[in-house]
């Protein structure tokens, strides 16, 4: 990953005399990164101190202590929270895995009378804001009964566009002499897209997986509206509703903070490579 | 032309098929398969994104309380929003956060990926430092920034101050600076996104265009003007864009950051999605808060418009 240059061409283009300005650009980019992971750093540092310490500015605890992570755990409620959202998130993700990549696979390898008209159907939908549907969900909700229920925080986002069209632009790229083979085997429609061509767009499904789970590890404004008992909060809301109990305990609040933040992130640190591809992947073609 | 079958070999067994199937001609069995996939996703589409759209539209020319059934009022819920001084606040609150938090955000990120594009020495990691906060949850991140801005015993910033002998600042207590304080926290969570799509931008442009233009003598300002900019449009296109409806939908981190007062103080924070949450949920004025997303939704498609358009002349 980090090779030296070799290339005589590079290393003569950024000659010897803008070295002087490359180490100074570099020690810029450093300070301006740490300062950007200053809040995370801070956020963990306090909710190691007790409440006398959290006027101390001191990155490094004098005396850590997990006393605060086992109070705000002992009651359960952030546990349950942790649930909800991991199991909301992960719910939501499999669907549109299946599903957008279902109807991206349709609209890009059949031929069929309506396929423009549903493809630009699903694709306008790109341009309605959730804020616009959240009232008409919220009356529906309240008359199917899905207020307060893991449907209810679910069901809007079962099947998106941006995925559906992501994978629409994948499955164009596979060539159709794989599928035809698959048909003279005598494999089905349905297992030549799911054994023959899913396994072609594993980088899209990757990408559409982490951005689907990321939207909805950190979905606010719709659980906050669906929800109204506290063991169906997911984790943002769940937070929200606890900092406002907890009032100026600092302390406290910056350990449901770090413990609303601290797992999924150690998790996307592992797979940071995956993501920042698949933001890219997702980021030029979306 | 239906029923010749192409291939008669017996019965075969393998398949969850009766007779029947079997005498489909290929063509319509791939329908068949087609109609099937799209089927469950078609009522999807209609049911959970076109009838509220339509929905939506409808009960803005309602008054509605949730308790008795709607009234048709026509354009009553606009002309009293267009008259509403709250509405004009707020929709001067949203359109500050975007003209100023788009262009800042935009150039930090264009100049963070420039350099960061060349750094060799430790790059996964620097770059990591800066794609942090993007996988951060926003409202616990509105907690911590809320923490940092209070006043001096307690608040991070204003204890910095106070160290370096400068004078102490109301941050998300004043009226002047609560909005510019949210808004720097919003940069700050959106940054890491934007890098990498600018990175994504600086590698796909081809490396003979750089070398050609050395050999030219082009220093490297006259390359960044000449060569990176234009041929970066595209995606600083789709990042003005993407930020700009992210500064109008804003949300998340006013409503942690003023919970004791959403959108104060006196309102000098609220943005329009924060409006239409308080009419909707907090008053109850169903009709009133469709119209306004129906204002919000105008907003977002002239901006996707204009995006095509920007796009479309070179």
């Amino acid at each position: 990953m980090m090779s030296t240059d070799t290339n005589p061409k590079v290393a003569a283009a950024f000659g010897a005399s803008i070295r002087p300005g490359r180490i100074i650009a570099w020690t810029l980019l450093l300070i301006g990164g740490l300062i950007m992971v200053t809040p995370l750093l801070f956020m963990f540092s306090t909710s190691l101190k007790t409440a006398g310490q959290v006027y101390d500015l001191r990155i490094i605890p004098a005396a850590p202590t997990l006393e605060n992570y086992i109070k705000v755990l002992s009651d359960g409620r952030f546990m349950r929270w942790f649930f909800n959202s991991a199991f909301v998130a992960v719910t939501v993700t499999l669907s549109n895995v299946f599903f957008d990549s279902l109807v991206g696979y349709t609209l890009a390898k059949f031929e069929f009378r309506g396929r423009y008209l549903i493809f630009l159907a699903i694709l306008s939908t790109l341009m309605i804001p959730t804020e616009m549907l959240v009232i008409p969900w919220y009356l529906m909700s309240s008359q199917l009964g899905w207020l307060d229920s893991y449907w209810g925080i679910m069901f809007p986002g079962m099947m998106t566009a941006f995925g559906t069209f992501l994978m629409k632009q994948f499955f164009d790229t596979i060539p159709n002499d794989f599928l035809e083979a698959a048909r003279i085997d005598g494999l089905n429609e349905f297992q030549i897209w799911w054994k023959v061509a899913m396994p072609l767009v594993t980088p899209a499904l990757s990408a559409l997986a982490i951005f689907t789970f990321l939207g909805n590890w950190t979905a606010f404004f719709w659980p906050l509206i669906v929800t109204t008992s506290r063991e169906l909060y997911t984790l943002p809301v769940g937070l929200s509703s606890f900092a406002v109990e907890q009032s100026i305990q600092w302390e406290m609040i910056m350990t449901g903070a770090a413990i609303a933040t601290l797992p999924t992130l150690i998790v996307f640190l592992v797979l940071q490579r995956y993501i920042v591809r698949g933001v890219m992947l997702a980021g030029l073609k979306g | 032309m239906a029923s010749t079958p192409t291939q008669t070999e017996g019965a075969a067994p393998r398949r969850p098929t009766g007779p029947v199937w079997d005498r489909l001609s290929m063509k319509t069995k791939k329908l068949i398969w087609v109609w099937s996939f799209l089927a469950l996703p078609i009522l999807f589409y209609s049911v959970i994104r076109f009838y509220p759209t339509l929905q939506a539209f409808w009960l803005s020319l309602t008054d509605w309380d949730l308790m008795q059934p709607p009234v048709f009022i026509g354009l009553g819920n606009y002309k009293r929003l267009f008259a509403d001084p709250q509405f004009w606040k707020v929709f001067r609150n949203t359109f500050t956060y975007l003209i100023i938090g788009t262009p800042i955000s935009l150039v930090l990120a264009f100049v963070i990926s420039y350099y960061l594009d060349r750094v060799k020495i430790m790059h996964a990691f620097i770059r990591a430092l800066y794609f942090l906060p993007f996988l951060t949850t926003a409202a616990a991140m509105a907690w911590v920034w809320r923490w940092f801005y209070q006043p001096a015993p307690i608040g991070v910033i204003n204890d910095l101050l106070g160290l370096m002998g400068l004078p102490q600042q109301p941050f998300i207590r004043s009226v002047t600076q609560a909005l510019p304080s949210i808004m720097v926290t919003s940069i700050w969570a959106g940054l890491g996104f934007q890098i990498i799509i600018f990175m994504a931008g600086l590698r796909a442009i081809p490396s003979t265009y750089y070398e050609a233009a050395r050999i030219d003598g082009l220093g490297e300002w006259a390359i960044l003007r000449k060569i990176t900019l234009p041929l970066l449009k595209p995606t600083t296109v789709f990042l003005v864009v993407f930020s700009s409806i992210g500064f109008l939908r804003i949300f998340d981190q006013v409503y942690n950051m003023t919970t004791n007062d959403p959108g104060g103080p006196l309102g000098s924070t609220k943005p329009l999605v924060l409006m239409i949450f308080q009419t909707a949920f907090s008053s109850y004025e169903m009709g009133y808060a469709a119209a306004q997303t129906v204002v919000l939704f105008s907003i977002l498609l002239v901006v996707s418009l204009l995006q095509l358009r920007v796009l479309r002349d070179k």
